[in-house]
């Protein structure tokens, strides 16, 4: 076994690694860049080693860099986790030269899973499901039309080195395949430098479920359940599961034995993904391989109770599979949640910055409960622009789905980021979407559930009712606590009184609260009753009720008159008052947001550094648009809702004045 | 006999209509509430005792005589907020539009007399049109004594002005001399001359919101100290501040049970001063993370942001916090955060109110703007307002503390108690880079040695143990300390005697 590896790679998954190999007793080189000198990575690994600037490609994907790294650390072997050099067989190549051993598959499985037409062909070789469509290149439009004819539309047009839906068109008519075969071809020239296209079935109603596969370097391997990824956003991965709630045990084995026949017709020798698309007859296509560990490794994980990386390192050194395909056995029900730190109220926009708080939920281990979250970043730690914006992985395991999921839904609402946007609440209304409920989900459940974005959830009213009740009990211990204020008049104090009326989400819940020692009861109106229990005290931003023996979690702020609470994907002022004062408050006027004024004025005197936006531009909320420098120090200012840029009035090395006009908007 | 207890039940009833249903309809219409429903938000519950309930005016003028409301258009009196005792007048609307006659002004005199001699806060909710002109030079005469009790009860007990309606003319200088002014949003507005006169005398088209408004007056001109969005929020949010003020000059401020340990950490203070000296960071997040339960009730938000004045509790006891805000202008002085600055620290003084004083200031805003302003005077208030508080001081020097701004700051030499600084603090006459250029001008020309002399400047004096070897810092501390540091010293600071000279009072340079 190695002593020492270096893994090449950050943020979450260099953790992740860290841990395993600290358990294994081998030592651990992390590397850094300028923007991560400070990054929780480096900090657990046994030794750091800097290498380069902020930007990745001047840094984590420099293969000399990384090789200076291993060579000066002495690391024996070098694991790239995912993204990166992962798939980068030149990389694989230098770590063979220089004899050090790469925590991933041979140099020749990455080269020939790594383009798509050349996987297919292979694919299909091993008798692998593959989607009809045709892997040769294809010359002109016409040619294109002919094809698309032969496998039947809906077709999709596909570059041959494409990603993240670049280059990529669906057609369903002769017309629309042939201006998609020029716009997938520019867009591919452009966006890849290779425009090679081919074309394949277009796959209706599709599901994302993709088979883990683990092989050792004598010929041994087995195939360890599937995960369903079907909820993606824009071909990014949101919420993912393992087992699927779709497949049965035959579907499952045939995709397991086919992605092991792939996997040894090129000598795989790692931990590796095969991707299939599932239709609604649960028919399975081969999508792609990925030979690296996967993001979401961990629910197979926890469903199996195999350590992927561990066996990653094992195998790496040249061990045997210590397990054969008849001892993976799959157990309970595991779920992820990717962590983004991207704002779902304006549009998923990327948010940097400060995280002036975070606190994941406890991680839990314990009969018919896990919670487990995998992250690389800390409180007062800062989300920088230059990588990806996903910082923590938060998944659960029960004994079974919904069980797996209510632990979820509390684990989610256990999570305090503050200082950056971030898609919490998104995902605490997706765990409660029906249909994610039901298991009914495809690759477009987002896009189709969610077309006009993410406003917050809407919550149910048996929800508002027992947030309604926890708020009542909260706000008597909080108005107790300032009647006990020094400097009382004697023998007239406040006497807290128990009737209240508590608005929420348009609701308004007249209720009594009786208080004892253990709790309070909170009566409703129509003469149901809620039994409260908690040990929230004012000032906790976390407040963790039992409403009638449920767990609920709260996220608690202050507002003037109530709280703010966020839980379950909702946002909500609360207001608790007196009859009397809430008789009072009906009286107020419903107020309009301020109309925000369609000109961005500088707000201080300073030179323009830089403008980030153009005339005719469409902005999001949020988006940067231009830099100022005042006192030596940068300020950027941002679009304070969504907007066309009609003008710009002020360009870069501009001196202004308080309240001139830098732009005009729509 | 029953009839005669009936005939009082009768004429409260009367009373307590005031101007009449309609009038409170038109009233509610507005989006405002009534006089006496004010006193019901703002006190606790069922803790109102009126005053002169059945007051009238005197005057006969303009047929005056034929309509003598019980109250004259304003409620006064007394009640309790969390059990502690205010005095109140709220200014009655649906009478005769809340203007001030002889009587009405006699009302509200007797309730501050009441509140000087029992030493208790004064609360006043305007909403008055102004003086009662059928009353003439009497309704002035009102105002005035108004006035004089403002004077006499300025740093005696806590005077809070309310402004929830129209509040014009003469009527604005006696909110103008109370310590805290609040306003509601659309629905009030102040300004000596209206925009019909200003019309007439510069050609100036304003409308009432813009001359007077609550964004005017809480953004530009500072008259404001917040503005709410409605009277509901607006008299909770009194309710609140209240809870931070001592009843009056000779008692300490108040203290309630609290849920935050003292000794709390927060790792994450330890990286809030970013790599890079001028990027900006925001001060507010050290003002919540050592505040008791991260509560901060910032007075003056929207205006001269460089600087963040405001209450916080430390042991549930009040603090006033004055902390520079590197996010705006770099956190530097200039004109308008040294006066917003100088009138809160002045206020804890009066009052009794430790101060805490953050501080990461690059100097005093350079330009002609400035210096045409008065920056000199300006920055002397808070110089001197922080210099002459004899109240228990604290200073944590985040990062940068240059020039004369440092000593502004509440540093040591004017007699702070416990001068603080992160290791991350550059305590220095100026930054390193001005300082070389100054130091080697005849090396200007070459960049090489120039940058040289620019990091040996810094590694001498961009730290804080330059003034810590000199005693100007008594200590440098973690930066995840700064809460249990801070209160223990509060804590130490408790019995804290100082008097200044005796003098009839003191020239600050207003």
């Amino acid at each position: 076994m190695f002593d020492k590896i270096l893994i090449a790679n950050r943020g979450e998954i260099a953790c992740r690694v860290i841990k395993t190999a600290r358990r294994m007793g081998i030592k651990t080189v992390a590397v850094y860049s300028d923007a991560d000198k400070h990054a929780l990575h480096v900090e657990m690994a046994d030794e750091a080693v800097h290498i380069g600037p902020p930007p990745a490609n001047q840094s984590y994907i420099v293969i000399d860099k990384i090789m200076e790294a291993v060579r000066s650390s002495g690391a024996q072997a070098v694991h790239p986790g995912y993204g990166f050099l992962s798939e980068n067989p030149k990389f694989a190549e230098a770590l063979e030269a220089a004899g050090v051993a790469f925590i991933g598959p041979p140099k020749g499985a990455i080269e020939a899973m790594g383009d798509k037409i050349t996987s297919k062909k292979l694919a299909k070789e091993a008798g692998v499901n593959t989607v009809p469509g045709y892997m040769g290149l294809i010359e002109d439009a016409d040619e294109a039309v002919k094809i698309s004819r032969e496998i039947g539309y809906p077709v999709m047009l596909k570059a041959s080195a494409g990603g993240g839906g670049k280059g990529m068109r669906i057609a369903w008519t002769d017309e629309e395949a042939r201006e998609g075969f020029q716009a997938s071809k520019n867009e591919a020239a452009s966006s890849f430098g290779d425009d090679r296209i081919f074309i394949e079935k277009f796959v209706t109603q599709p599901r994302h479920i993709e088979i883990q596969v683990l092989c050792d370097s004598h010929g041994n391997g087995v195939y360890l359940g599937e995960r369903e990824c079907s909820i993606q956003r824009r071909n990014q991965k949101v919420v993912e599961e393992a087992p699927s709630p779709f497949l049965d045990a035959q579907t499952r084995k045939a995709m397991g034995e086919q992605a092991l026949a792939l996997s040894h017709a090129v000598d795989y020798a790692s931990a590796g993904t095969v991707e299939f698309i599932v239709d609604a007859q649960k028919n399975f296509y081969f999508l792609e391989m990925n030979t690296r560990l996967q993001v979401e490794h961990p629910v197979t994980e926890l469903i199996t109770g195999v350590d992927l990386v561990e066996q990653m390192i094992r195998v790496a050194a040249g061990e045997t599979l210590s397990f054969a395909q008849a001892d993976v056995k799959l157990n309970g029900w595991a779920i992820e949640n990717r962590l983004y730190a991207e704002d779902p109220y304006r549009g998923f926009l990327p948010s940097i910055g400060r995280l002036s708080r975070y606190r994941p939920p406890a991680e839990v281990v314990e009969e018919g409960h896990v919670v487990r979250n995998d992250t690389g970043v800390y409180e007062g730690g800062e989300i920088s622009m230059y990588y990806d914006p996903m910082i923590a992985k938060l998944c659960t395991w029960a004994p079974t789905r919904p069980e797996a999921i209510e632990h979820m839904r509390n684990a989610l609402d256990g999570f305090e980021v503050e200082g950056i946007g971030h898609n919490l609440p998104f995902l605490s209304t997706v765990m409660d979407h029906p249909k994610f409920i039901a298991g009914d989900i495809t690759t477009a459940f987002i896009a189709e559930e969610f077309p006009d974005g993410f406003d917050g959830a809407v919550l149910p009213g048996n929800t508002l009712r027992k947030i309604a009740a926890a708020a009542a009990a909260m706000n008597r211990v909080a108005e107790i606590r300032r009647s006990r204020i020094s400097g009382r008049m004697d023998n007239h104090e406040r006497r807290v009184g128990s009737d209240w009326v508590v608005s929420l989400q348009g609701a308004d819940f007249k209720v009594t609260v009786d208080a004892d020692r253990a709790g309070a009861t909170v009566g409703f109106d129509d003469g149901t009753q809620k039994r409260v229990s908690s040990d929230w005290t004012p000032g906790d931003q976390l407040a963790e009720v039992r409403v009638d023996g449920a767990a609920l979690v709260l996220k608690v702020g202050k507002i003037s008159g109530g709280f703010r609470i966020r839980s379950r994907g909702a946002d909500l002022k609360v207001h608790v008052r007196t009859p009397r004062q809430a008789e009072l408050a009906a009286l107020m006027p419903e107020k309009m947001p301020p109309d925000t004024s369609k000109m961005l004025l500088c707000p201080m005197p300073g030179l323009i550094v830089a403008i980030n936006v153009e005339e005719g531009q469409e902005v999001q909320e949020g988006q940067a648009l231009c830099s100022v420098e005042a006192m030596k120090m940068e300020n950027i200012l941002r679009a304070e809702r969504k907007s066309v840029v009609t003008k710009i009035n002020a360009g870069a090395g501009d001196n202004l004045a308080v309240d001139d006009v830098i732009m005009e908007f729509e | 006999m029953k009839d005669i207890l009936q005939e009082l039940e009768s004429r409260r009833g009367v009373a307590r209509l005031g101007g009449g249903a309609h009038r409170i309809e038109a009233q509610h219409a507005k989006g405002k509430l009534t006089a006496r429903e004010r006193i019901e938000l703002l006190l606790d519950e069922d803790s109102f005792e009126e005053f002169d309930m059945f007051k009238a005016h005197r005057c006969t003028e303009f047929g005056m005589e034929q309509t003598r409301p019980y109250g004259d258009g304003v409620i006064t009196g007394w009640g309790t907020i969390n059990g502690r005792v205010v005095y109140v007048f709220s200014q009655d609307f649906t009478v005769f539009g809340g203007s001030l006659s002889e009587t009405h002004a006699e009302k509200i005199c007797k309730i501050m007399d009441m509140a000087m001699q029992n030493g208790a806060p004064v609360v006043g909710i305007n909403d008055s049109g102004g003086a009662r002109i059928q009353e003439g030079v009497a309704s002035l005469a009102g105002y005035a004594e108004v006035f004089q009790r403002n004077i006499m009860a300025s740093g005696v007990i806590p005077q809070i002005s309310v402004i929830m309606g129209p509040c014009a003319g003469g009527a604005v200088y006696s909110p103008a001399m109370t310590d805290f002014i609040f306003m509601v949003k659309d629905s009030s507005y102040m300004f000596v001359t209206g925009p019909d006169v200003v019309k007439t005398v510069t050609n100036e088209q304003v409308t009432a919101e813009e001359l007077g408004g609550a964004v005017t007056h809480t953004r530009k001109s500072s008259v404001a100290d917040a503005a709410f969005e409605n009277d509901v929020e607006a008299l909770a949010e009194v309710r609140r501040l209240v809870d931070f003020l001592p009843l009056n000059n000779r008692e300490k401020p108040p203290a309630r049970p609290f849920f935050d340990t003292p000794g709390r950490e927060e790792m994450s203070l330890d990286t809030l001063i970013p790599e890079n000296p001028n990027s900006p960071y925001d001060m507010k997040e050290l003002i919540h993370k050592v505040a008791d339960e991260g509560d901060f009730y910032e007075i003056q938000e929207d205006f001269a942001k460089n600087i963040i004045t405001g209450f916080i509790r430390l042991e549930g006891q009040t603090v006033g916090v004055v902390a520079n805000q590197p996010m705006v202008l770099a956190g530097c002085l200039d004109i308008d955060s040294s006066r917003k600055a100088a009138r809160f620290v002045r206020f804890c003084d009066c009052f009794e109110i430790p101060i805490l004083t953050f501080v990461d200031v690059p100097g005093f805003l350079p330009g002609t703007g400035q210096e045409f302003g008065g920056v000199i005077k300006h920055g002397a208030k808070l110089l001197f307002a922080f210099g002459e508080a004899t109240v228990p001081k604290v200073t944590v020097i985040t990062r940068k503390a240059y020039g004369g701004a440092y000593d502004v700051m509440s540093s040591k030499h004017i007699r702070g108690d416990f001068n603080y600084a992160w290791p991350t603090a550059e305590i220095a006459v100026m930054g390193a880079k001005g300082a070389t250029e100054i130091l080697y001008r005849s090396e200007l020309g070459d960049p090489e040695k120039i940058a040289g002399r620019t990091a040996d400047y810094e590694a001498r004096f961009a730290n804080p143990f330059v003034a810590a070897e000199r005693g100007f810092i008594d200590e440098v501390i973690m930066p995840h300390s700064t809460r249990k540091r801070v209160s223990r010293a509060f804590a130490s600071l408790r019995n804290k005697k100082m008097q200044n000279p005796w003098k009839k009072h003191d020239n600050i340079p207003l």
